[in-house]
């Protein structure tokens, strides 16, 4: 009973991203970066991204955490690799909409990829922050980048 | 009650106990962040607000006066409860608060070179005003550190107790390992340099009883929503002397004796520091807590808990990859104990425990630096208290084994 209902937030693609995350790792010469904390459970994300003509080119994530804050900025990296800013910032939008359960096209939801099934979490308040962390941060810095 | 010598049974007057989280019984587990509230305080509160609610030292009719003398016992209860005096003892929103107050006093008190002493286990609240103090007056912070087994260590204190050392300030129980300060001869060092001591009790008070006269202690800071009383009450309790040398904090109606226009006198100790209307209510609930604590009794608290302690000890250790953090004896630790399981992260147990109705605690307890002093990101909590039972702790530990495996597959 406990455990059909953890399945239903940890579906096996998001313990496969939080056991091999993608995109894990620093750039080179990254033209943005943030750095995020969870300051109840002490999760911290580094994120750098590289973003060439209003497009985000490359993108990487360091840090620790729970399975679902990891497994969100592997998905989060995943999801936004060379779209450009203004697109990056609707899926941003539509993520968080998404998995505070409001209702999206379905357009929308493929352009989320793998993050789609974060939505699950809607259902898990407590967990929220844990699901948004990386993608407040990029959202910070896009706004930034936008300017 | 139940009357069997170990164990007391005390949970039909606690109505929350009775309800479901996620559609199973209701395990509580974060005894240390809040403990519930039995009934008995719960109807203090409500005959006050039905029979005698009026404000306090001001009205001159019967009603007020009837306010504030249940106010006036309820800080005569306090006191008793610590073997204080009543003026000794003033009425605070929590610990947090107290000891924002001692911090704040101490700025006129304290110069460059001057030093303050706590130690690596203190929670945010016993830090960040130390910090604040420090900062103002260039004085300067040392941490004593803890032993192997998550002892303070009193060979450490020894070194960092010195001739400049004005304030010496550590948690009794900490809030992360559940380890009890060695209190009484920390204060002895303290004094024998003429450092003033503050205590902070948030978490010894619901635990075994606290003689401030016989400790020595110079300050004590306490909440009362952790020892079965509600929340927005707590209290600082001073020596006579100490408190009478402080500045009021806060400036308003109660806390006066005379104004002018242009200037004011302050009441006595320990009205002066309640400036305008108190939390009469929590102060009244606050005390029916503490009587609540006495009709159980001291001896019975103390073997139910020891008890618990042990079997919350027996279960977890059967569980191979999980970590006990602090010492490894169960008659170590107040209602505290936390541990993280394999490389598992506390987050992910914590929901898992939720979904079977478990409250524990998972993260870093307000207590950053006594996480990197342990070299963790994080931990689980579990903290008891005398409505918990051996069956809910059984149970903490079969989930602790479905999610491992759950997680590891
Ligand atoms: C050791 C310790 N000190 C201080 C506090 C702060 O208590 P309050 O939040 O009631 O002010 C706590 C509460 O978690 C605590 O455990």
């Amino acid at each position: 009973m406990t455990l059909l209902k953890l399945e239903q937030l940890y579906k096996q693609v998001v313990l496969e991203h939080a056991q091999n995350p993608h995109n894990q790792g620093q750039l080179v010469m990254p033209t943005a970066q943030i750095r995020l904390k969870n300051p109840t459970c002490g999760d911290v994300i580094e994120l750098q991204v590289m973003i060439e003509n209003k497009i985000i080119t490359n993108i990487k994530f360091t840090g620790h955490g729970c399975t679902i804050s990891q497994a969100s900025a592997s998905m989060l990296t995943n999801t936004v690799k060379g779209l450009e800013i203004k697109t990056a910032q609707k899926v941003i939008t539509n993520f968080l909409a998404k998995i505070s359960g409001q209702v999206i096209t379905q357009a929308d939801n493929q352009q989320l990829k793998d993050a789609a099934v974060l939505s699950s979490i809607a259902q898990f308040p407590t967990r929220i922050k844990c699901a948004t962390l990386a993608w407040h941060g990029l959202a910070e810095i896009l706004e930034n980048e936008g300017k | 009650m139940d009357n069997s010598k170990k164990t007391v049974n005390v949970r039909q007057d606690f109505a929350i106990l009775a309800t479901q989280m996620n559609q199973q019984p209701l395990i509580y587990l974060d005894n240390a962040a809040t403990t519930q509230k039995p009934q008995q305080v719960i109807e203090a509160i409500m005959a006050y607000y039905n029979t005698a609610n009026a404000n306090v030292h001001r009205g001159t009719y019967t009603l007020a006066n009837n306010a504030t003398n249940q106010y006036e016992q309820a800080r005569t209860t306090v006191a008793k409860f610590i073997q204080a005096t009543a003026e000794e003892i003033i009425f605070t929103r929590s610990t947090t608060e107290s000891l924002n107050w001692i911090a704040k006093s101490y700025e006129s008190k304290l110069q460059t070179g001057d030093e303050i002493v706590l130690t690596v286990a203190e929670h945010h609240s016993n830090i960040v005003p130390w910090q604040q103090l420090a900062q103002k007056t260039g004085a300067v912070l040392r941490f004593i550190k803890l032993d192997q087994t998550g002892k303070v260590s009193l060979t450490d204190a020894q070194q960092k107790i010195t001739n400049k050392t004005k304030i010496v300030t550590f948690a009794y129980v900490s809030n992360v390992l559940g380890m009890r300060a060695p209190i009484l001869e920390l204060i002895k060092l303290a004094h024998a340099k003429n450092a003033i001591t503050v205590i902070d009790g948030a978490q010894a008070m619901a635990h075994f009883p606290i003689d401030v006269m016989q400790l020595d202690i110079d300050f004590l800071a306490f909440s009362g929503h952790k020892m079965y009383g509600p929340t927005g009450i707590g209290v600082l309790y001073g020596k006579k002397a100490l408190l009478e040398d402080m500045e009021p904090l806060q400036f308003g109606g109660e806390m006066i004796d005379e104004v002018t226009q242009d200037t004011a006198t302050w009441q006595k100790i320990p009205w002066k520091f309640e400036a305008g209307t108190p939390n009469i209510a929590g102060a009244i609930g606050l005390a029916a807590a503490i009587d609540y604590l006495k009709k159980i009794g001291w001896q019975k608290i103390i073997s139910h808990e020891q008890a618990l302690m042990q079997a919350t000890f027996k279960n977890l250790k059967t569980i191979p990859n999980l970590i006990i953090y602090g010492s490894q004896v169960p008659e170590d630790h107040y209602g505290v104990i936390s541990f993280n399981l394999a490389d598992l992260h506390p987050h992910d147990i914590a929901t898992g425990l939720d979904l079977a109705g478990i409250a524990i605690r998972a993260g870093q307890h307000c207590a950053q630096p006594l996480m990197d002093y342990l070299h963790v990101l994080a931990t689980l909590r579990i903290s008891t208290s005398i409505y918990n039972q051996s069956s809910e702790v059984r149970k903490v530990a079969k989930i602790l084994k479905e999610l491992e495996a759950f997680f590891k597959s």
